[in-house]
């Protein structure tokens, strides 16, 4: 406990140590924050679910808090439900089997960038006769522009920018033959601007038997979204970047735990028994060293499963043997011939407590900054198979965020923010954890110390 | 024990010489057992992995299957033969596939035929890979991308190395000093890969300044004039080259200095200074002298380690190097290239470490061909 806090005091002195520790303690506080707000099922529901999931969502635009820093503000995406706050819905029966069902929602639309597309999501129940809507939009101007008319089946979408009739219409009202342009412009500007102020959205609809009932949801996709952005299949990407934080700090910490305390145990009892033991210990470490690390990750990613589990299996099992054995021994074979180990063997003590009691805990000191510096590669290891294409085929991962950017040609259009996301939040936590790592070497390894 | 100690005391003079000649050539004749057996296992452990327990024989009898089936019932030819005639021409078409890439031997023998066959050097054919200009032999295939793999790594990894090396040196004399803490602090920034530094830099140099290719090797319409081309391809070897060097630089350069300042606080080191030594001098043979097994041994493997390429930097950089050709070749389950190139590396490696025992002796006077572990 004494020493404990003696070495809590010492790291103190290291501002590098400080500040890892801070980004450290951050990025398992948003590991947490993450698991709890998005349950595992939930995230995966999210990240696979499908159309179903993401249509509200706009493709390919950067976060919202953009517009903070842009001259040309971008708009926002939205989606409403008829009968919600400010989307009001009335019915007024008009014979005992008709009635008249009238939508309107005003919204404001202040921005410099045309929106990427606006739908109607038309929900109904009906018998036999389907119910009929007209859609308007009113622009800040006070003109009308009738959109569409259509009758309308138990489940209906309606794209703006796909109804032809709108188009040609349009053409016909001498405004731009892109829907989003023709709708939200100053009429007769060329170039086209965009016409700031208040848009009120009205959808009257017209029912023909006694239960029948409409209802409609707007979807507005802006050009901005939320706190992270969308990628190339309109999924939040919000959901990746906070689930990848746990699957990072998961991967990382049980890989480089896993794989520094097994190759001690093992240097620690080869070095103990000696013999043929150690001599099998130090061939299979060769042996090891000929073989091609990535390669057989990939192999095993390509032939057998992708899951990170069976991954990190065998990157434990492929990184216990390496160089580190050698190094441990060398250290153990010293500590075995000291006095304090003569008096355990002189008083009987077995082997496995020699080991495990004696050995080991005298190894502490250099074990804690390699496993410290030994995360950052296994989570930047990940990263890099999710990047060929192996990364969890379920899971969001920071990684896999990256591969989709690259294969999707995010560099070649723009879209940066999709490869700046995941990669500083991989950076930082690669440097948190190396910065502690770090200073935690020079602080047990007196050696160091000075230089 | 006693007998050796009596046979020592014995013939002390006069098994000096012939003692040094069979102790050496003893200890050649276990170690070059021990690695090349070392090698056989290795070998024979990535053949073994990148079969998975025959799981990819079933992968690629499907494969065949699904394909042969296509192609037969495709063919406008065989649109009158019956049913029956039809499955027995697929079926002799599979059996013929399965042949050509030794399907219908157990693995257990092929494994061993494979064994054998890398051991000798005999690379043999691709089973689904051809190089660019045609040819099916593995040999082509790795010979054609060693030039790009050499071109990129060796630029990268050699300038890291002598740059690190001298410049740690010339750190480890003004310890302290403001580059110096420099480093120390930028030395967590290797944490990350360098196809991660790639990334960055390709964003920047390629996206947003436009004036480096965004990867490849060559522009696609090749330069007619040697000399276009050789600007050409190091404009392309610009990006990929500085990235792999960024992410190992402040790490290499940090463990050397700590290594040298280690070293140069040894006793006789201060004795040189003492006496008044210049510092080239102290430098040249109070440090670098004894540190030399150790640098050796770095740049021994550094430059084996070349042969390797660098699987995902030359993936994201579209780089045609023999890294992007083993993940290819494992894309393709062709057991074959991938045994050959990592036959080659076990090969390489195991001659390395063999030869280096003896580097030892020729650097530092102190060590002993075979005096004890």
């Amino acid at each position: 406990m004494k020493n404990l806090k003696k070495n809590f005091a010492e790291i103190s002195r290291y501002p590098s140590a400080v500040f890892g520790l801070f980004i450290i303690f951050l990025l398992v506080a948003l590991a947490i924050f993450a698991v709890i707000k998005i349950p595992y099922s939930e995230a995966v529901r999210l990240w696979r679910g499908g159309e179903d999931v993401w249509y509200m969502n706009p493709k390919n635009v950067p976060p919202a808090w953009f517009n903070t820093f842009r001259k040309t503000k971008l708009p926002e995406s939205f989606a409403i439900k008829g009968g919600e706050e400010g989307f009001t819905k009335t019915v007024t029966p008009s014979s005992p089997d008709t009635a008249a069902i009238d939508f309107e929602y005003a919204f404001d639309f202040n921005y410099d960038v045309y929106p990427q597309e606006l739908m109607l999501y038309f929900t109904s129940t009906y018998q036999s006769k389907n119910p009929f809507v007209s859609i308007y939009l009113i622009t800040p101007d006070g003109e009308e522009i009738r959109i569409g008319d259509l009758g309308i089946s138990a489940r209906q979408t309606f794209r703006f920018s796909q109804d032809e009739k709108l188009i040609k219409r349009l053409v016909r009202e001498k405004r731009n033959d892109d829907p989003m342009l023709g709708l939200f412009s100053v009429p007769e500007t060329d170039p086209p601007v965009p016409q700031k102020g208040s848009y009120k959205l009205v959808v009257n609809g017209q029912t023909f038997e006694a239960d029948s009932d409409i209802n409609v949801e707007f979807v507005f996709h802006g050009q901005s979204y939320g706190l992270a952005g969308t990628d190339h299949a309109r999924r939040d990407l919000m959901v990746a970047l906070l689930w990848g934080a746990p699957i990072a700090l998961a991967f990382g910490l049980l890989a480089a735990l896993a794989t520094s305390i097994l190759s001690m145990a093992i240097a620690a009892i080869g070095a103990w028994f000696g013999g043929w033991l150690d001599e099998l210990i130090q061939r299979i470490t060769e042996v090891n060293l000929v073989l091609p690390f990535l390669a057989v990750l990939i192999m095993v990613g390509t032939f057998y499963s992708t899951s990170i589990w069976t991954i990190l299996g065998v990157t434990i099992l492929l990184s216990i043997f390496t160089g580190a054995v050698k190094s441990y021994r060398a250290v153990f074979l010293q500590v075995k011939e000291s006095t304090y180990i003569e008096a355990a063997k002189a008083y009987g003590a077995s082997n496995f407590r020699i080991i495990f009691f004696y050995l080991i805990p005298r190894m502490i000191p250099l074990l804690i900054p390699t496993l410290v510096s030994a995360v950052p590669a296994y989570v930047f290891l990940e990263a890099s198979l999710a990047l060929l294409g192996l990364g969890d085929p379920v899971l969001p991962t920071w990684g896999k965020v990256i591969n989709d950017a690259q294969s999707n040609g995010a560099l070649y259009k723009g879209y940066y923010y999709w490869i700046l996301e995941p990669a500083v939040l991989l950076m930082v936590t690669g440097l948190g954890f190396a910065m502690l790592g770090f200073a935690l070497d020079r602080i047990f390894n007196p050696r160091l110390r000075g230089i | 024990m006693t007998q050796d100690t009596q046979a020592g005391v014995l013939g002390v003079q006069k098994k000096k010489s012939t003692s040094a000649f069979t102790r050496v050539a003893r200890f050649m004749g276990i170690r070059a057992i021990t690695l090349f057996f070392t090698v056989v296992i290795g070998v024979y452990t990535t053949i073994l992995i990148a079969n998975m327990g025959g799981y990819v024989d079933t992968i690629m009898r499907n494969d065949i299957r699904e394909r042969v089936n296509q192609r037969v019932a495709a063919s406008t030819a065989n649109q009158n033969i019956s049913a029956e005639t039809r499955r027995q021409m697929a079926d002799e078409l599979i059996a013929l596939e399965e042949k050509r890439l030794g399907l219908n031997t157990p693995f257990a023998i092929r494994s061993f035929r494979y064994l054998t066959d890398a051991l000798q050097l005999e690379l043999g054919r691709a089973q689904n890979m051809v190089s660019d200009n045609g040819s099916r032999t593995v040999r082509n295939i790795i010979l054609e991308r060693l030039p790009a793999t050499l071109l990129l790594m060796g630029t990268s990894q050699l300038f890291l190395f002598f740059f690190s090396v001298f410049i740690a040196l010339t750190l480890s004399r003004a310890y302290g000093s403001f580059w110096d803490k420099m480093v120390i602090t930028l030395s967590p920034t290797s944490a990350a890969p360098s196809w991660f530094y790639g990334i960055f830099f390709i964003l920047l140099f390629a996206a947003v300044f436009k004036i480096l290719p965004f990867g490849g090797m060559v522009d696609a319409p090749v330069p007619d004039n040697k000399f276009d081309y050789i600007l050409n391809v190091l404009k392309h070897l610009i990006l990929p080259a500085s990235s792999l060097i960024i992410s190992s630089l402040f790490l290499s350069i940090y463990n050397w200095r700590t290594f040298f300042l280690i070293y140069s606080s040894e006793d006789y080191v201060d004795m040189a200074k003492a006496k008044g030594l210049p510092s080239r001098d102290i430098e040249r043979r109070y440090i670098l002298r004894p540190t030399l097994p150790t640098i050796i041994t770095n740049f021994a493997l550094l430059v084996i380690g070349l042969w390797t390429g660098a699987i995902i930097t030359e993936t994201v950089f579209l780089w045609p190097g023999l890294g992007r050709t083993l993940f290819r070749a494992i894309g393709f389950f062709d057991t074959p290239v991938i045994v050959g190139s990592t036959i080659i590396y076990a090969y390489l490696l195991a001659i390395t470490v063999f030869l280096l025992d003896f580097v030892y002796v020729l650097v530092d006077p102190r060590v002993k061909v075979g005096g004890g572990k």
